[in-house]
């Protein structure tokens, strides 16, 4: 697994900014805005490590993993896997490249092909990246063959299973499909987007566990989307806290968990329920107010100013940048100038 | 809240007995909800928790006699509210309770309001169906309860539609609606599962004030442990159509009897917990509730599985203090189990 002193860094995102046009007219059509879904971030992910992004819907998280994935082409910035940079590499070497990274999307029962069977499902990156010729070996049919009933077996799927369709299966084990399917080219660098958030709470610890020993099994690197802290902390090396786009704050898990520094990290941290009565009736909780503004338009200063409990005029007008506060953990805050 | 009321059965708000909601589908009959009983005080707050297809949902349908029928029935048990047995009443006479003192949020605000009207139409109607008062009345109550429930600038957003409000305001709408007749009663199915953390935590802060100022009683359907922690009274864990928990909720957390709410707890990860290696987890699927055999449902993902429980459901046992668990672990099975 994950040790200190090897750190390599695996991927590397870079003033990434994924604007989307917001257009108007019928014929003619006219640029009147954008949607500032991801509006420059940068990260690195280091081998064997997994990255965690939490934030509320809208903040640009889902959009980040896509935009790294290379599923949309970003507006701006780079991001670097292995030495390549994706967005301006040859599109023959984005796509070798692009071997390596794999989604797992949240919903199973909407990413699933529900006329194709499980094997078709596990076995389609095979077939496609063999039909394009970019696998490092060929491999004929009965060796795909005996690679889906592999990877059914790792994922804890029963490989008599292989000719059903997805409706014959329930959540979980849909979920374990998907991660068969994406671990079906050997990747180095799994994207899940709340790969736990549609399933039931017995069930998610399951897949979790599955996650956690796949990682240790196959030295995979995860980044790993979800809105529940507790999931997040569970599963993270280190965590990247996102709000409109932006991200507030960056650290080790454990030192988020115990020292939060930016508001809203502070706020979603008190907001997040804990299991257990005593503990829960007796916190004190900060309660932003408001909502989540639109990330339509462009702020002069603090994306989060209208709903901080602590601002000051300088928020109003300034951008914080990153600061480095040592330890690894980075915060976007005026308060820590 | 609850330890002011005594036992007396006029402090119980609703009763279910017994109650029992089947399905009838062409693959077989679903139990969907296979003998429960509980009661409501006054001002408590009471949470049903389960996963997906335990019976959560369709319990509250019941008691306010929403079931699609066919395919489903409610063939058997009561269901007293104020000394009626709802399931006995007429459709009118059902009509001045159900949205009126009994009233419901549901857990998508998206898809429950009518996108087509404006939120004073549609608070207007909900008031002027249970109470004869002007338009320029409910108007003016409609904006009280939006004041309530806190809506920023409720004179003008009354008018709105609901596109025009965020998910967190269009919830507030739904409770603000629920609550502008005389609710007793508020049923609150999921109702920050579509939110966020920092929503939901607004949202749970403004049912827990309203309940305590209006004196309403709540049913918190959830799936979320953590919330039930900090909202309710009491709490039933529900597992394939039947109660297998009810307990006071520090009880059922201090020490969960039943294998299946053990595990329930143990398998969420916790924010004040350092991680320690795995996950407990429960083991298998949930099971598919067309015609289960009499056996203990859970026991194909249970720990802790006996004999006996393969081909007997259990007793329900009394552990003290209103903590009752159905498992051939405790009391009078327990003896039974080890012949």
């Amino acid at each position: 697994m994950y040790k200190k002193d090897e750190k390599k860094i695996l991927l590397e995102v870079v003033d990434l900014k994924q604007h989307f046009p917001i257009e108007t007219g019928f014929i003619f059509k006219k640029q009147v805005g954008a949607v500032r879904a991801v509006d420059g971030i940068s990260f690195t992910v280091n081998s064997g490590e997994t990255l965690g992004i939490v934030g509320e819907s809208g903040c640009g998280k889902s959009t980040t993993v896509r935009s790294i994935a290379q599923l949309y082409k970003p507006t701006s910035g780079s991001v670097v896997f292995d030495g390549l940079d994706l967005v301006n590499a040859p599109k023959n070497e984005m796509l070798k490249a692009r071997k390596n990274i794999q989604m797992i999307f949240q919903d199973p029962y909407a990413s699933l092909d529900p006329r194709m069977t499980v094997r078709t499902i596990i076995g389609e990156p095979l077939d496609i990246y063999m039909r394009r010729g970019l696998l490092d070996e060929p491999m004929d049919k009965e060796m795909i063959e005996k690679r889906v009933e592999d990877l059914m077996e790792r994922v804890g799927l029963n490989r008599a299973f292989k000719n059903r369709y997805p409706h014959e299966f329930s959540g979980g084990q849909r979920q374990r499909i998907g991660i068969a399917r994406a671990l079906a080219l050997n990747p180095k660098i799994i994207l899940a987007d709340e790969p736990v958030s549609a399933l039931d709470v017995s069930i998610q610890s399951q897949i979790l566990n599955l996650l956690s020993d796949l990682q240790k099994d196959l030295g995979l690197t995860y980044v790993f989307i979800a809105h529940d802290l507790a999931v997040i902390e569970y599963i993270s090396t280190r965590v990247a806290v996102m709000y409109l786009g932006k991200i507030v704050e960056l650290s080790k898990s454990s030192e988020l968990y115990h020292n939060p520094l930016h508001p809203y990290t502070k706020a979603l941290l008190s907001a997040a329920p804990i299991p257990d009565p005593v503990i829960e009736r007796k916190r004190q909780r900060i309660i932003l107010t408001g909502d989540v503004p639109s990330p339509n338009k462009e702020h002069k200063g603090c994306y989060f100013y209208e709903r901080c409990p602590m601002r000051m005029e300088k928020c109003a007008t300034n951008i914080p940048p990153m600061h480095a506060m040592g330890n690894d953990h980075a915060v976007a805050c005026w308060l820590y100038e | 809240m609850s330890k002011t009321v005594t036992e007396h059965t006029y402090g119980n708000m609703l009763e279910v007995k017994d109650l029992k909601t089947y399905f009838l589908t062409d693959a077989g009959i679903v139990k969907a909800v296979d003998g429960i009983s509980f009661t409501l005080k006054q001002g408590e707050t009471l949470g049903i928790v389960g996963e997906s297809g335990s019976g959560k949902s369709v319990t509250n349908l019941s008691i306010m006699r929403l079931i699609p029928s066919p395919p489903g029935k409610i063939v058997g048990g009561e269901i007293f509210f104020e000394g009626k047995d709802i399931l006995k009443l007429s459709e009118s006479e059902l009509r001045s309770i159900r949205g009126n003192r009994i009233s419901m949020v549901f857990q998508d605000p998206m898809t429950s309001l009518n996108p087509f009207l404006r939120i004073s139409t549609q608070m207007i109607e909900t008031i002027r169906l249970h109470q004869t008062i002007s338009r320029k009345e409910a108007l003016a109550k409609s904006i009280d309860m939006l004041k309530l429930v806190g809506i920023p600038a409720a004179e003008e957003r009354v008018t709105n539609y609901p596109h025009q409000f965020s998910g967190g305001m269009r919830q507030r709408v739904m409770i603000a609606m629920a609550l502008s007749c005389e609710a007793k009663i508020l049923i609150a199915d999921e109702p920050t599962t579509a939110l966020d953390v920092t929503i939901q935590a607004q949202i749970l802060e403004l049912i827990q004030s309203l309940s305590k100022k209006l004196n309403t009683s709540v049913i918190l359907i959830t799936h979320d442990l953590g919330v039930v922690a900090g909202l309710c009274d009491n709490v039933c864990v529900m597992y394939a159509g039947k109660i297998v928990e009810k307990a006071r909720t520090e009880d059922l957390y201090k020490s969960p009897s039943h294998p299946y709410t053990y595990g329930l707890i143990q398998s969420v990860p916790r924010l004040d917990k350092a991680k320690n290696g795995r996950l407990f987890s429960i083991e298998g699927q949930p099971p598919n509730v067309i015609d289960l055999p009499p056996c203990c449902p859970f026991h194909p993902r249970c720990h802790k599985v006996m004999d006996i429980c393969r081909t007997q459901y259990p007793p329900t046992t009394d552990l003290g203090g209103g903590h009752e668990v159905s498992c051939w672990l405790y009391g009078a099975g327990k003896e039974q189990a080890n012949v």
